[in-house]
């Protein structure tokens, strides 16, 4: 019906009509669908949240007298960088720690400061202290560094993702009869309460369920700044069940993303601390969604009522991947503030910031609409339903 | 003044009406913050006194005496609004109801006056954004 170069077209002449997710669904409970699939041409999404597999690539430029960190040691406020690559290239993860952190020997261990804070300090301009070990050659002699660098003194400072905004995620509860400190937050015991971690409605991946406009190549909103999705994510999941509306019951897609972490801002992009579990990175991620068809119109307009999340016991079933569900609730649910779940009450918790994902989805509804953000046309599409690609197991011997 | 207690009632003296009378006696007024009874019935009470400062401790003193356990709550909860996200995880850990979310705008709230001083929002914020200072 439409295609993204027409939509491109709008974009660059000022008619374009953007609407976020949220917006969309409010305006399809009073206006029929074809009506709105030939006038809306772009659904913005949103979504805030600790993911772990974030990272970033930083080069350093050479000392006077030339180092090569790789084979060496690479640390970053006492933070140890990866540094398995070239002379002044390195690699530092979200949930990298210091040496000397004192980690769950403490239980539950505090994790202050890791790899997700060096990243928050980085966006944020802060002087961050470069420590070096090397073996030395002869052409890097150089055995030892210690500097001071800002994200602004350095060449290359790029965000990658591995893995990102998972296509629905476990609502975790605990059913032990101890508090249990976990990724998924701290879980109070006999079900005191339930935490999830998803924008609901407002999610990238919920509203492009068999990911038809969403694949390599494809520009989106990343950290306050722009990226590009660069590959699926790992432990990508098409194959897994789906309601009749396409939404997967379990955590099915994710997303690798990269953009350049010096157009990002600390507001979308903050160090996390997960109390008895470890640092993360809080990411906020924005894919606008171009309305080709009026199939893609019904899936944008997808309400929190319809999408279902597993409830997954985080005490015994997850550590031990029996597989185990205990129920499903919807987003509608838990945004309400409680679940019924085996005849109880229970409060429930986020850790991914409606309010944020709100925010991006407005923000980069803002960017296309003032002409500055267009639309790409993917360079190829990811591995859908049909296509049998599974994430499996790891094979133990 | 107002200074916020733990209290905690042996089974003796749970069904007993201590504090109207303790409260009438020394001018205070007094707000419940929680309040339970463990299955074996002794009664936790959290509760905040105010009034004049001496009347608030020889209230206290008196409380003590008649075998009630008493902890002054002193550390000062603080909410950095910076560094929230508004994620509303600690909404759910919380026992008293401090925190909570506007489900109009989206947005995490503190009341200190509610706060117990449990620290379970420290262990939970994933942001450090809420701390304890004493
Ligand atoms: S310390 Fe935190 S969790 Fe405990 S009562 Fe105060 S605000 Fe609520
Ligand atoms: S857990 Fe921390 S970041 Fe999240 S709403 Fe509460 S105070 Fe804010």
């Amino acid at each position: 019906m439409k295609t993204i170069r027409e939509i491109n077209e709008k974009i660059k002449r000022g008619e374009v009509v953007v609407l976020t997710a949220d917006e969309i669904i409010e305006l399809k409970k009073s206006t029929n669908v074809k009506k709105l699939a030939k006038e809306v041409d772009v659904v913005t999404t949103g979504t805030f949240g600790p993911m772990c597999s974030s990272g970033v690539f930083l080069n350093f430029g050479h000392s006077k007298e030339k180092i090569k960190m790789g084979g060496g040691r690479v640390y970053l406020n006492n933070v140890p960088a990866y540094s398995g690559l070239a002379a002044v290239d390195v690699y530092l993860g979200a949930t990298a720690l210091p040496d000397d952190d004192p980690r769950n020997t403490k239980y539950p261990g505090e994790f202050k400061y890791g790899g997700g804070h060096v990243i928050e300090d980085l966006v944020s301009g802060k002087e961050i202290e470069l420590v070096a070990y090397a073996y030395g050659t002869d052409c890097y002699p150089k055995k030892y560094l210690k500097t001071k660098i800002t994200i602004n003194d350095i060449n290359e400072a790029i965000l990658f993702n591995p893995r990102n905004c998972y296509q629905n995620y476990n609502v975790a509860v605990n059913l032990s009869n101890k508090t249990i400190y976990t990724y998924m937050g701290v879980l109070k015991p006999n079900l005191g309460n339930a935490n999830y971690c998803s924008a609901g409605q407002l999610s990238p991946l919920l509203k492009d369920p068999y990911l038809k406009t969403i694949g390599f190549g494809t520009r989106i909103f990343l950290g306050g700044g722009i990226g590009y999705v660069c590959w699926w994510g790992t432990q990508y999941n098409p194959g897994v069940k789906r309601r009749e509306n396409g939404v997967p019951t379990i955590p099915g897609a994710t997303l690798a993303l990269i953009g350049d972490l010096k157009q990002m801002k600390v507001e979308f992009l903050k160090g996390a601390s997960l109390t008895g579990y470890g640092t993360s990175l809080i990411v906020g991620v924005g894919i606008p969604i171009p309305i080709l068809n009026e199939e893609i119109l019904n899936w944008v307009s997808i309400p929190d009522e319809e999408i279902y999340a597993p409830v997954v016991d985080y005490s015994y079933d997850y550590p031990n991947s029996t597989g185990n569900i205990l129920d499903y609730v919807n987003y509608s649910q838990l945004k309400s503030g409680k679940i019924k779940l085996m005849g109880k009450e229970i409060p429930t918790g986020s850790l991914s910031s409606y309010k944020k994902a709100k925010e991006i989805a407005e923000i980069l509804k803002k960017w296309i609409e003032s002409g500055e953000f267009l639309l790409t046309e993917p360079i190829f599409y990811f591995p859908g339903p049909e296509s049998g690609y599974k994430f499996k197991p790891m094979k133990e011997v | 003044m107002e200074k916020k207690f733990v209290m905690h009632f042996p089974p003796v003296l749970v069904d007993k009406p201590i504090i109207s009378t303790i409260v009438r006696k020394y001018n205070l007024e007094f707000n419940i913050l929680k309040a339970f009874v463990s299955p074996e019935e002794e009664g936790t009470l959290v509760i905040a006194f105010s009034g004049e400062e001496k009347n608030v401790f020889d209230a206290v003193e008196e409380l003590k005496s008649k075998g009630v356990k008493i902890q002054l709550i002193e550390s000062d909860i603080r909410m950095i609004k910076e560094r929230c996200t508004d994620c509303s995880v600690c909404i759910a850990l919380c026992p008293t109801g401090a925190l909570y979310l506007n489900r109009n705008t989206y947005e995490v709230k503190f009341e200190p006056e509610k706060c117990i001083a449990c620290e379970l929002c420290i262990k939970g914020c994933p942001t450090n954004a809420m701390i304890s200072t004493i």
